[in-house]
């Protein structure tokens, strides 16, 4: 039984970069795993596949019409993953949000969910602001979703809106919360703030991710830190969190709190105690 | 000074005109068309249409006007604030609305483009709605810029499979399925006569023979007595085998009893025309191993009689069919079998198969330079006539402009015909559909005939 994981967070948190270091650590790990890039700039899979050298779902439909083979719009990347991106609209016209239920749809048409994957991993850009980025929850999709955050305001901020949207579709379906991964930004106790939220909302800190300029190297080489450097301290990092995520067993509706309640945490946790 | 004033139709550019992203005179209608068509085959049904009201007024009055009889069907009645906030709660409102208002046994939900763009999730708002105790609500996405009304009303008879078909057991009964197309009420009559006379007992789902036919009578019906029971289509899990009708509109249902009941399901061509009525028959008569009645081989026998006392009327005349996919693979296989020459075949349905299995059909005849076109659209069909003229157009109404530009006889056959009526209550399908084809076909090339010869050629007897 494969493993549909949808990855959500607030814009620039480190989704993709995040997402694409663990699908690497699986791989690496002898899983089979299927990464799709749910964002209209279409660079989830960027570092998978050594760069933008993926055409889109969409531009691929809107290019040669409905009839697309498979291995158009599915790459192989890092030790085998399968990459697609579903692209979309430029910035400022059409509808994304569509275009995600579009691409979806068709990968499910043209037989993508194979058997013999373990993981399918969908990376959905920021928040779930209108029903086509609530496609990978829907139901036979993504069961198990993780939100990355940080330890700044907006991010959790976010992060509780998203929490929302899941709560949602949880209600009613199966769709759960498998934890919050930390991508950290060195804010000040960013550690117990990110626990404390995240047991607010009834989950857990699955992970917490530091910082490490390793990564942004990494990234200009196009490359995911487990491949650009594979003995390195972050490297291992990404493998404890692929192994955490692997290894999880609490999955939860999670329980979204008011504005003020978030601010007061932060109060709490995060200033106070660096005042 | 008199200027000529031309026609819009006289203005159709001569040569090839490259249109990718659009569609001029498109030869085909929206989604939710056939979804709504395919919901009113079942008993006590209301179709719901998940948008805006005018999505559901359009497609009640087309269907209206094909049949000439009241199409009910309800709407989500979308506003501004529905397109931004989601459709969850029109369509939840709908559902305890319809059932304590309209009381059907069944609310079949349809999508439209609003909807469908918004991405409303159609099964979880269903699973949270109040549906009254008994009662059931099935749903199919359908929107328009996806595929035809054949690919709506096929996702419709899915969805009745998958919300509705039950297994008792694995023990299959000695019934079968029949999944009818879609087609008129009275074609889906005749199905189950012929089926009748061959004495097995059959499930026919959807089935709008005393729906969309049914007599007058003193007192107004809101659901009129005919449509597959929901018991009969719960039912269908426990049949032995299924006769999919038509590939377009009934595959992906019949797969899905295969799929998850072991129905076997066996793939045929609507029954029109003399070789695809033996098919469906002789599938019957195989699988259940049965003897086909005397009577049905008497109807058989008064085919190739007409066919051999008319077919000078029409033998190798040259035609264009157009329409859809199922009905025109049906009638294609006639006509060859009536001597005629297939010249152009067009659908406006999206689908490869369409162009493999009218080449399967021109090459086993013979035919050499015909023209082969899915996903066409009307302009398409009209300048491959005006390079090279046809005797004879078989299509639908949309054909009429065509007709009287090019000067070609229409024969009316398929979905919508508008301007003709009492053609929903007459079989196309079966022996019997044959005959009317014929004389049909026949009626129109010698009429024209008629009309063209000079006075010294001006017969009695034809």
């Amino acid at each position: 039984m494969k493993r549909q994981v949808a990855i959500y967070g607030k814009g620039g948190i480190g989704k993709s970069t995040t997402t694409q270091n663990t699908v690497a650590a699986l791989a690496e790990s002898g899983k089979h795993v299927m990464v799709v890039g749910c964002d209209p700039k279409a660079d989830s899979t960027r570092l998978l596949l050594h760069g933008l050298c993926q055409k889109t779902v969409l531009d691929t439909l809107r290019d040669e019409g409905d009839d697309i083979e498979l291995d158009k719009i599915l790459k192989p990347g890092f030790k085998n993953t399968m990459c697609v991106e579903s692209g979309g609209p430029e910035p400022g016209v059409g509808c994304a949000g569509r275009g995600i239920i579009t691409s979806i749809n068709l990968l499910e048409s043209l037989g993508a969910y194979t058997d013999d994957l373990d993981y399918v991993f969908y990376d959905v850009l920021g928040d779930v602001v209108c029903g086509g980025f609530a496609m990978p929850i829907r139901e036979g999709k993504a069961e198990e979703i993780y939100i990355v955050a940080s330890g700044e305001l907006m991010a959790l901020y976010a992060a509780n809106n998203i929490a929302k949207g899941i709560k949602k579709y949880a209600d009613n379906g199966k769709v759960r919360l498998g934890g919050i991964i930390c991508n950290s930004r060195k804010v000040d106790n960013e550690r117990p703030l990110l626990e404390a939220f995240a047991e607010e909302l009834g989950s857990q800190l699955i992970y917490f991710v530091p910082r490490d300029n390793l990564v942004q190297r990494a990234e200009i080489h196009k490359k995911t830190v487990i491949d650009f450097d594979p003995t390195s301290g972050q490297a291992n990092e990404y493998r404890n969190l692929a192994k955490a995520i692997d290894e999880n067993k609490l999955f939860v509706i999670p329980k979204p709190m008011k504005q003020e309640r978030l601010e007061e945490l932060m109060m709490q946790h995060g200033f106070l105690d660096a005042m | 000074m008199h200027k000529e004033v031309k026609t819009m139709l006289e203005c159709v550019p001569e040569g090839s005109v490259v249109h990718t992203t659009g569609k001029i005179n498109p030869a085909k209608t929206c989604q939710p068309i056939g979804a709504m068509y395919a919901a009113l085959g079942i008993h006590g049904c209301l179709p719901h249409s998940h948008g805006s009201q005018g999505c559901c007024a359009y497609h009640r009055m087309h269907l209206s006007r094909h049949f000439r009889d009241p199409v009910l069907a309800s709407s989500s009645c979308f506003t501004e604030g529905a397109s931004v906030f989601g459709g969850a709660a029109n369509l939840k409102t709908s559902i305890k609305n319809v059932f304590a208002i309209y009381n059907p046994e069944i609310m079949a939900v349809h999508t439209t483009c609003l909807s469908e763009t918004i991405g409303d999730d159609l099964p979880n708002i269903i699973k949270t709605a109040e549906i009254p105790e008994g009662k059931v609500v099935i749903h199919v996405n359908t929107p328009s810029y996806q595929g035809s009304h054949i690919t709506g009303f096929s996702g419709m008879v899915k969805a009745m499979v998958s919300y509705l078909a039950q297994a008792e057991g694995a023990e299959k009964k000695n019934q079968l399925n029949v999944i009818p197309g879609f087609v008129n009420p009275g074609d889906m009559r005749e199905i189950r006569r012929i089926v009748g006379l061959l004495g097995v007992k059959m499930i026919m789902f959807p089935d709008t023979s005393d729906v969309l036919d049914s007599p007058l009578t003193s007192k107004y019906e809101m659901y009129p007595k005919g449509g597959a029971t929901i018991a009969e289509i719960r039912d269908s899990a426990n049949s032995s085998a299924t006769l999919a009708l038509g590939a377009w509109a009934s595959n992906d249902a019949t797969d899905l009893l295969q799929e998850k009941f072991g129905v076997t399901g066996i793939p045929l061509k609507l029954p029109i025309g003399l070789k695809a009525t033996d098919d469906f028959i002789m599938a019957v008569k195989d699988w259940f191993g049965i003897d086909v009645p005397a009577s049905l081989a008497t109807e058989r026998g008064q085919v190739v009689d007409t066919l051999i006392d008319t077919h000078f009327h029409y033998q190798g005349k040259k035609v264009a069919i157009f329409g859809d996919p199922d009905h025109v693979i049906a009638l294609t296989e006639f006509v060859i079998t009536m001597g005629m020459i297939p010249k152009y075949i067009l659908t406006g349905t999206p689908g490869k198969q369409f162009d493999i299995e009218i080449q399967k059909l021109l090459s086993g005849a013979g035919i050499e330079g015909s023209k082969v076109k899915a996903e066409g659209d009307l302009l398409e069909l009209q300048q491959w006539i005006r390079a090279e003229p046809v005797d004879l157009i078989l299509g639908t109404t949309y054909g009429k402009y065509i007709a009287r530009a090019e000067d070609i006889p229409l024969v009316r056959v398929g979905f919508p015909i508008l301007d003709r009526a009492v053609h929903p209550l007459m079989p196309v399908v079966g022996y019997r559909g044959c005959l009317r084809l014929i004389e049909q076909i026949s009626n129109a090339l010698l009429d024209r005939r008629d009309r063209d010869c000079l006075d010294e050629d001006y017969e009695l007897v034809l």
